[in-house]
């Protein structure tokens, strides 16, 4: 059997989210990592993998990007995966999540997973929908925000399911799907497994494939930012809310007199 | 584009989600400004008539009923589909939650529409609608048009107020769907399991929220400690990291897929702030944060921002309290 894992590079959390406390602005500029959501769904392929309940020969990094995205491949195979596909093409450039995970799923078709699993959300674009618009096209069910996950192996005729748990508007849910599925994983699903040094070493040497659009057999009409359904017209300033006060813990007795005083005068004790 | 608009309307145990009768009366809105009509669609096996009809109580003047699987996507996606297409809808439409998500996803992929998400605002602008996002954690608003044939709203949670549009009934008509092999594929097998105890937060003036911060289960117990020195109305909640570690209940989980509170005091330890917790806590009237990443996002929304270690400020911020109530 074969799993696909979807993995983005993504502006780093560590240099991205840094605010500058005057202006209350965060600079984005700088670093860019493999989403760090994705490395739960790494984790989750290899934990199937070793679980043996079933065989799983391949796992296999699939990512939509840049040319600097390669890192994320490498980074994902580092963690596990055996080999990488990278879709990379001009005509993808702004393409809205709908076309983005069509694009996905004609580059995953080529490989024909059973299992493909995605992060509950990337980083930057805080959708977390692409595993759904990725199912519709490759027609699996699929269930998002998983944060168990069992294999119950085929029997009797009945394909081998996953019993799959995550909380939803009224609880925790716990629904059954067949293979071939889409799944997107919770981060509380599991503790990714840091990579060897010798895994980093070799993540470079181990097959990378780059698909263009036509490659993938992509149709033309349905992908960029020049074809997507939804239009991202303008951006503008959120109504500007007053800052808020800071204090810097150096001294913790002094802290605590401050927050009290904050309190008291606000009438909140 | 068409102009009537169709809400998905998610209903359990016999009623409905707020955020469906949000986005009823968003659409009902939205509907009389374009000139068409709000339709809603329900599907499941025990969605009563009257149920079904007292969306016409915001305005609703149709109901699509189908019988079908309750808490799974798929389903919905076959359901929504059919009806848009026999029915020449304009936009499909969602309240926040989850399954709206994963619901208006797939129907963008079915139906070659283009989809918005985290949508907090609609606008009509020359016969067709205009959705506002917030993006790069709330720091700039976006604006979405559509240029595919229908266009899909998918709102944040608590974005639409539910306007009551008097005792009218909308007209209930059942709908016949086939699903896809795939959409069958997938089967629940139990639903809305409550985790942990049955703690109310929804009453409280006064909410200390714990994050993963505490670093273990036990870290609950200094905001236990604060909650009791800060009086009676006082309750400890959490982020949904701490409820899906099994740190603390589902009941106390504020946030997309818990609570909605609006206390007089929200203290939040060890909680990056995240929208989806966001989300369920603007409302508060004063936030106090405690976090030892001065960058966390939380110090943009918070009124008093505390950059330390929670695990020294608590137990020595609980002792204050004590000492001058005592
Ligand atoms: C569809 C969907 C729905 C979701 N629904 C919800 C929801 O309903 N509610 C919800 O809360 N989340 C929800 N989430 C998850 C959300 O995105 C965040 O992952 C979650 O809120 C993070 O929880 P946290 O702040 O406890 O953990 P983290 O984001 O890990 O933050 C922990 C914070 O603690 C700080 N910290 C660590 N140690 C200390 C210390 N010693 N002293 C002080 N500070 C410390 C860190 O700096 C960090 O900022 C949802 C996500 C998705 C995708
Ligand atoms: N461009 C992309 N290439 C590969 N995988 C992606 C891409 N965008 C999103 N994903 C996957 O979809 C998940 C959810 O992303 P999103 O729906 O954008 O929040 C991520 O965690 C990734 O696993």
């Amino acid at each position: 059997m074969k799993i696909c894992v979807l993995v983005k590079e993504v502006p780093d959390a560590a240099v991205q989210k840094r605010i500058d406390l005057a202006t209350g602005r965060m600079d984005r500029s700088g670093e860019r990592n493999l989403n760090p959501y994705d490395t739960h769904a790494i984790e989750a392929a290899m934990q199937i993998k070793e679980g043996g309940v079933l065989e799983i020969d391949e796992i296999v990094a699939v990512t939509m990007g840049p040319s600097t995205a390669v890192r994320a491949l490498h980074k994902a195979v580092s963690l596990g995966a055996d080999r990488s596909v990278h879709l990379s093409d001009d005509a993808l450039a702004g393409s809205d999540v709908a076309a983005t995970g069509y694009a996905l799923a004609e580059a995953l078709r080529r490989e024909a997973p059973d299992i493909v699993l995605l992060g509950q959300q990337s980083d930057d674009g805080e959708c977390y929908t692409v595993g759904a618009v990725v199912a519709d096209h490759l027609e699996m069910p699929s269930l998002t925000q998983v944060i168990k996950l069992d294999v119950e192996p085929a029997a009797d005729g009945v394909p081998a399911r996953l019993l799959c748990e995550r909380q939803a508007e009224y609880g925790y849910d716990t629904v059954a799907v067949e293979l071939p599925a889409v799944i997107s994983v919770g981060d509380a699903i599991n503790e990714p497994r840091y990579p060897s040094l010798k895994a980093i070493m070799g993540a470079k040497k181990k097959r990378l494939d780059t698909l263009s659009a036509a490659d993938a057999d992509l149709d033309p009409t349905k992908i960029g930012g020049e074809h997507s359904g939804a239009r991202w017209t303008a951006a503008k300033a959120p109504p500007k809310k007053a800052a808020g006060e800071i204090i810097e813990d150096e001294d913790t007795a002094e802290t605590v007199d401050q927050i009290v005083a904050w309190l008291a005068e606000r009438k909140l004790i | 584009m068409s102009k009537d608009i169709l809400v998905y309307a998610l209903h359990y145990d016999g009623a409905f989600n707020k955020n469906s009768l949000g986005a009823v009366s968003e659409a009902v809105r939205l509907a009389g400004e374009l000139g068409g009509e709000a339709k809603a669609i329900v599907v499941g096996e025990t969605a009563s008539t009257e149920l079904c009809a007292s969306l016409g109580h915001y305005g609703a003047t149709k109901v699509y009923r189908v019988a079908g699987p309750e808490g799974l996507a798929q389903p919905v996606v076959d359901a929504m589909a059919q009806v848009v297409r026999a029915e020449g809808i304009g936009y499909a439409v969602f309240g926040g939650g989850l399954l709206g998500f994963e619901i208006g996803a797939g129907l963008a992929a079915r139906l070659d529409a283009g989809v918005a998400m985290e949508v907090t605002g609609i606008r009509v602008e020359d016969g067709r609608l205009i959705a506002e996002r917030p993006i790069l954690g709330d720091t700039a608003i976006s604006e979405i048009s559509y240029r595919s044939d229908v266009g899909i709203v998918i709102a944040r949670l608590n974005a639409f107020e539910i306007a009551p549009a008097g005792d009218g009934e909308a007209e209930v008509e059942d709908v016949a769907v086939e699903f896809s092999a795939f959409s069958t594929r997938a089967t629940m097998i139990s639903r809305g399991e409550q985790r942990g105890a049955d703690v109310d937060i929804e009453g409280a003036d006064i909410l200390v929220a714990g994050g993963r911060g505490l670093g273990r289960a036990e870290g609950f117990e200094l905001c236990e400690a604060l909650a009791a020195a800060l009086g009676s109305n006082s309750a400890v909640a959490a982020t949904r990291a701490v409820v899906d570690a099994g740190w603390y209940p589902y009941a106390a989980q504020i946030g997309q897929t818990g609570k909605t509170v609006a206390p007089k005091l929200y203290l939040a330890a060890g909680i990056s702030g995240a929208i989806q917790h966001k989300v369920g806590m603007q409302g508060a009237e004063n936030v106090v944060a405690i976090n030892k990443d001065a960058n966390a996002p939380i110090f943009e929304f918070s009124d008093l921002g505390v950059i330390g270690d929670l695990n020294k400020i608590l137990p020595k911020l609980t002792e204050a309290l004590k000492s001058r109530a005592g």
